[in-house]
């Protein structure tokens, strides 16, 4: 089957982008570099096509009930405009995957991972049951952009009907954009502040232009994932998948067990009352080569853990990776392709923006 | 460096042969798709290299790719300052960022390399 392409498929194109598949989606890995755009992002702006993330919104008297049973997190508890990060897991309290929620005053969303868009979609749909709720997938007629940067606010506030610097982290505003409908939220996956807007698909070339216009250099996945590893957010495929937990992975801020029921609620507490064996942990690794993805870490010679994911840092210039390892690991050495070489426990995030 | 007097090997790196002396670096292309190289694995002098086998590694911020030889020899030296400063690969991949300089064994033969015009045909077509 042929990969997906997003409304902004010809402009990437047309900004002579390196094009690979991703998710399901032919998508732009970098347009002059992963280091040159990662810096971007750390030092002014830089703008993303996450338009093959998906997005769903829900109407009806029963959505929330829907979102509440399906997501660790508390949705109930949410204001008007707010969004918020949680997992969706199994009745065994893997992770299906990780998502945002939007609440609106009229009716819910969801944006979720391109490569699990399908599965979220079937999962939400068996877990309706007979509950008065409208699901739509709009993921295929609208364009999502993120603006990532300190000055990425700063350089987008005047572009919408409504003001936008205003907006707290993680709170969204509907607005208009060319007189058209859009949305636009404090979020993002780099660590730094910035927006993610939403717009109909027939807008998504002239914002793009626009964006270009201020200045904002686009940015493709190559640097979106060293940014996101400095940041230490989770990928799934990578840290996040469906045979380890969110309580391991780090992610116990995002798992509301006190809540009165959700999906892998009892097998998540557990978990947590049994004792995690092994948890997420942060490598910083001696010397600039990279210990990617799979790379057996090692203790005394003993493997215990698998690199989740890794790259050399732009920021910080060094070497940093991810693992899950035995709780209490202070040193380890990593198996480089062949190389045994010496690394040790930091905490995360390797990288945090002043303030 | 006058690209026309080089050969090429479909694993991107570049040959210039002198009498029985040949300089290996990667090209412009393989610069491209990597960027930001942040680390060069190379042999040391006096290894033995045989064409079309790996002889070091080359490490950009996104991804690691084997270097291949381009011919069988003996390595005679090795780019120390490419090795220090891996942006000099990135900005002069022809000139001060060659990577190691071989004496060709006897036998060596170029037949399975390509000239610029093969090359540059072969990387407009290859992953397009």
């Amino acid at each position: 089957m042929a990969n997906l392409r997003t409304p902004l498929y010809d402009w990437h194109i047309s900004q002579k982008a390196r094009m690979v598949p991703f998710g399901g989606w032919d998508m732009p890995v970098q347009y002059k570099g992963v280091m040159d755009e990662h810096k971007a992002v750390r030092n002014s702006a830089g703008m993303f096509d996450v338009s093959h993330m998906a997005r769903f919104s829900f109407g009806g008297p029963d959505a929330l009930a829907l979102i509440d049973e399906i997501f660790t997190n508390s949705a109930a508890g949410m204001k008007d405009f707010q969004v918020r990060y949680g997992l969706v897991c199994n009745e065994s309290g893997g992770m299906l995957d990780d998502i945002l929620v939007y609440r609106w005053p009229y009716g819910w969303a969801m944006v979720v991972n391109a490569s699990n868009r399908i599965k979220i979609l079937d999962w939400l749909n068996a877990k309706k049951g007979d509950r008065n709720v409208t699901i739509q997938d709009q993921t295929l007629a609208t364009c999502m952009v993120a603006v990532q940067g300190p000055k990425a606010v700063e350089l987008c506030k005047e572009m919408f009907a409504d003001p936008i610097e205003d907006l707290k982290y993680y709170y969204a505003r509907p607005t208009k954009y060319l007189g058209q409908n859009c949305v636009v939220s404090r979020t993002g996956y780099t660590g730094e502040d910035g927006i993610e807007i939403m717009v109909g698909a027939a807008q998504a070339n002239t914002l793009a232009d626009a964006l270009l216009a201020k200045g904002v250099v686009p940015c493709g996945l190559g640097c979106r994932d060293t940014l996101r590893l400095e940041a230490a957010m989770p990928l799934y495929g990578h840290e996040l998948n469906e045979t380890t937990d969110p309580l391991s992975a780090g992610l116990s801020w995002a798992v509301k067990l006190e809540k009165p029921s959700f999906i892998g609620k009892e097998a998540l507490a557990q978990k947590k009352a049994a004792g995690l064996p092994a948890v997420r942990m942060g490598l910083e690794i001696e010397g600039k080569r990279a210990a990617r993805e799979g790379c057996p870490v090692l203790i005394a010679g003993k493997q215990v853990g698998v690199i989740t994911s890794g790259s050399f840092s732009p920021t910080l210039e060094k070497s940093i990776a991810m693992a899950m390892l035995p709780a209490g690991t202070t040193s380890c050495e990593v198996d480089i392709r062949g190389t045994i070489t010496p690394a040790k426990v930091v905490p995360l995030p390797f990288y945090k923006r002043a303030k | 460096m006058d690209l026309n007097t080089l050969h090429y090997a479909k694993s991107h790196e570049w040959a210039h042969v002198e009498g029985d002396i040949c300089t290996v670096g990667i090209t412009q292309h393989a610069v491209d798709l990597l960027t930001d190289i942040i680390h060069l694995e190379l042999p040391k002098v006096g290894a033995a290299v045989k064409a079309e086998t790996r002889f070091g590694e080359v490490e950009s911020v996104k991804s690691v790719n084997e270097l291949i030889a381009p011919l069988s020899g003996t390595v005679i030296e090795v780019n120390d300052k490419a090795a220090k400063d891996t942006s000099l690969v990135n900005s002069d991949p022809y000139g001060a960022g060659w990577l190691i300089k071989i004496k060709l064994a006897p036998d060596a033969a170029k037949s399975h390399l390509m000239d610029l015009k093969k090359y540059e045909d072969y990387c407009a077509h290859e992953g397009h």
